[in-house]
């Protein structure tokens, strides 16, 4: 430590009034009070703020929208007919900076058929203990099946409820959609499905004979 | 019939039932204020305030109450334990005394018997006041000194130091009105005050060191820093939970409810309605008096909150700088003028002589000011340079620079 300080205190000690170990400060000018009518300005804010509308949200009573764009649970999306979009290629995983997901893929079988193409995702896990709605995972997704929703109310009393399973995680069956497992629309490849070209469900692949509307 | 002669003639069962009002009066103030003061806080930073628990969250404070009483009573291992106790009492009680001579309606009719909401009318009452308050000091002290915490201790003697300085500059207010109304009786004062003019209007600027050195005096916002939760925790309180905790909240709102109240008194014409409005007294059998006393006490309190949120806290060196170099010369100054101006009227002197006097007044004033104008210029000259200490100091005006380690 001294080799360094040495001659530079040194030269300090010849041409300056500083030392190396003391602070040089400047008086700072005080403003001090003002006058009575500024002081009274002030007081005039505070009176005055008591007749403006407040900003409170009565919040659990009254949700205030989010931002269109707002940062919140996870949606896994379907195909107009029903089948999952997603395709358990654990692209998303990868891309968690938080490690918040976790997936495996399984293959699709003509019993087994919950995507179109060869696989889907058997397992999908969120973590939203760990999850930082950094949306990273939204991005890297490549068949658009990963999308956030504008929910925010993501508290609970016991940290395993905040592991969202897959039906958690599942948008809600629309007009139109049948609930996988099913066959893929008659005549329509994945490419299709990919295309757009797929706009609602086939009666032909509703083998449960549940409700279709 | 002065109020001393009505109030004697109260049987033992009016006296403890006025006795019980009081103190409900009291207790229900404490926590309509609390939610008022949250209310109306809230408003002047654009926020609601609690509006949960009852209508517009009226019970609020009473579930807090509630709720602080079944909270865990700990007493730390290094307290002095008998003391301990004895503080929050103390403070509590003596808070709740001052009560008893503030005189808050004309006279009423209570079941049947002819009264003044009033519990006792002495010929010094409001010197009792000042004595009771000040006795309450020994609360502060006692809970900050027997917690065997350093917060709790500094926060004590800043709370003590502070309530007592500014408790002189009250008294000093005080003393104008005692020279005007020539007695020291609350009742008395009210009346020289109904049948003049109120005090607020002719002693102006006893009103205002008062209202200053009430606020001093209550250890509120600006001058809470005894209390400052950033520096000292909680100040003397710190140690304390649950009840004993809830006394000294008590006390302090109670305090602030008793010095409006006796602000009311002594400046604002007490229970009397405003001049002009002198019909509405018989209303209600005259009980009508005690919404226009409370109506006044409201409004100090009013000040209160509005001081709470415009102005930051003082540092202590400012506060006491206040206090004891301004509040006090100026209250002094302002006696020796009533004086004055008083012995001239009684002694009959002519209008010309009293302006004379009030135009000298004046005159005075204005030189003294701009000699401290002038002496202000100077002060902000550069010092002469001195040497440099060998060891750290804070800054100071005549050193140019300040050693921040003796490290060779």
């Amino acid at each position: 430590m001294t080799d360094f300080i040495e001659p530079q205190k040194k030269f300090d000690m010849e041409n300056s009034e500083l030392e190396i170990n003391s602070v040089a400060f400047k008086e700072v000018e005080q403003p001090g009070p003002g006058s009575l009518v500024e002081q009274a300005k002030g007081f005039w804010v505070t009176f005055s703020t008591m007749f403006k509308k407040n900003q409170t949200v009565q919040y659990p009573d009254v949700k205030a929208p989010t931002a269109p764009r707002f940062h919140g649970r996870h949606q896994l999306n379907r195909h107009p007919d029903g089948l999952e979009k997603c395709i358990g290629c654990e692209l998303c995983a990868w891309a968690c900076p938080a490690d918040a997901i976790y997936v495996e893929g399984g293959n699709n079988t003509p019993e087994n058929q919950m995507s179109p193409g060869e696989r889907h995702g058997a397992v999908y896990q969120i973590n939203y203990l760990r999850c930082i709605f950094c949306g990273l995972c939204v991005e890297a997704c490549p068949t658009r099946a990963l999308t956030m929703t504008n929910e925010y109310e993501l508290a609970d009393d016991k940290r395993e409820k905040l592991i969202f399973e897959k039906e958690d995680l599942l948008a809600p069956l629309r007009q139109g959609m049948l609930a996988p497992p099913h066959p893929m629309y008659p005549g329509m490849t994945d490419t299709n499905y990919y295309n757009g070209d797929v706009t609602e469900s086939h009666p032909s692949q509703n083998l449960s004979g549940q409700g279709q509307k | 019939m002065t109020t001393a002669e009505l109030l004697g003639k109260d049987p033992g069962w009016i006296i403890a039932l006025k006795a019980l009002i009081v103190f409900v009066i009291c207790v229900v103030a404490t926590l309509m204020a609390v939610w008022t003061e949250r209310r109306v806080l809230a408003k002047m930073q654009l926020r609601t305030g609690p509006n949960r628990v009852g209508k517009f969250g009226l019970l609020q404070s009473l579930s807090d109450g509630v709720k602080l009483a079944l909270k865990e009573d700990i007493i730390p291992a290094a307290a002095d334990k008998i003391v301990f106790i004895i503080a929050p009492i103390i403070a509590t009680s003596m808070c709740f005394m001052a009560f008893a001579v503030i005189p808050m309606t004309g006279v009423v009719n209570l079941f049947g018997h002819k009264t003044a909401l009033q519990l006792t009318d002495l010929p010094v009452g409001v010197l009792y006041v000042l004595a009771v308050t000040s006795i309450g000091v020994y609360g502060v002290v006692l809970a900050g000194w027997s917690s065997g915490s350093t917060y709790p201790l500094l926060g004590g003697l800043r709370s003590s130091a502070q309530v007592i300085s500014y408790e002189v500059a009250m008294g000093l207010s005080l003393v104008a009105v005692f020279i005007y109304a020539g007695s020291m009786s609350t009742s008395k004062i009210v009346a020289s005050q109904h049948e003049n003019i109120w005090n607020v209007v002719v002693l102006f600027p006893s009103f205002i060191i008062y209202v200053i050195s009430m606020v001093g005096e209550t250890n509120r916002a600006p001058f809470d820093l005894a209390e400052a939760e950033g520096e000292l925790v909680g100040g003397f309180h710190t140690e304390y939970s649950s009840l004993k905790f809830a006394l000294f909240f008590l006390a302090e709102y109670v305090n602030i409810i008793a010095v409006s109240a006796l602000a009311t008194t002594l400046f604002l014409g007490g229970y009397h309605a405003p001049p002009g409005l002198g019909f509405t007294e018989q209303w209600l059998g005259g009980w009508f008096t005690f919404i226009w006393f409370l109506l006044k006490v409201n409004l100090f309190f009013f000040i209160f909150m509005w001081l709470r949120a415009t102005l930051p806290r003082l540092r202590y060196d400012q506060f006491m700088k206040f206090g004891w170099k301004v509040l006090i010369p100026v209250s002094l100054i302002w006696i020796l003028i009533v004086a004055t101006l008083r012995v001239l009227q009684q002694e009959g002197a002519s209008r010309s002589v009293v302006a004379a006097f009030a135009a000298g007044v004046v005159v005075i004033v204005m030189a003294i000011s701009s000699l401290a104008d002038r002496s202000k210029q100077k002060s902000r000259e550069p010092l002469p340079q001195g040497e440099a200490p060998d060891f750290p100091v804070p800054s100071l005006p005549n050193v140019k620079s300040l050693k921040v380690s003796g490290g060779e």
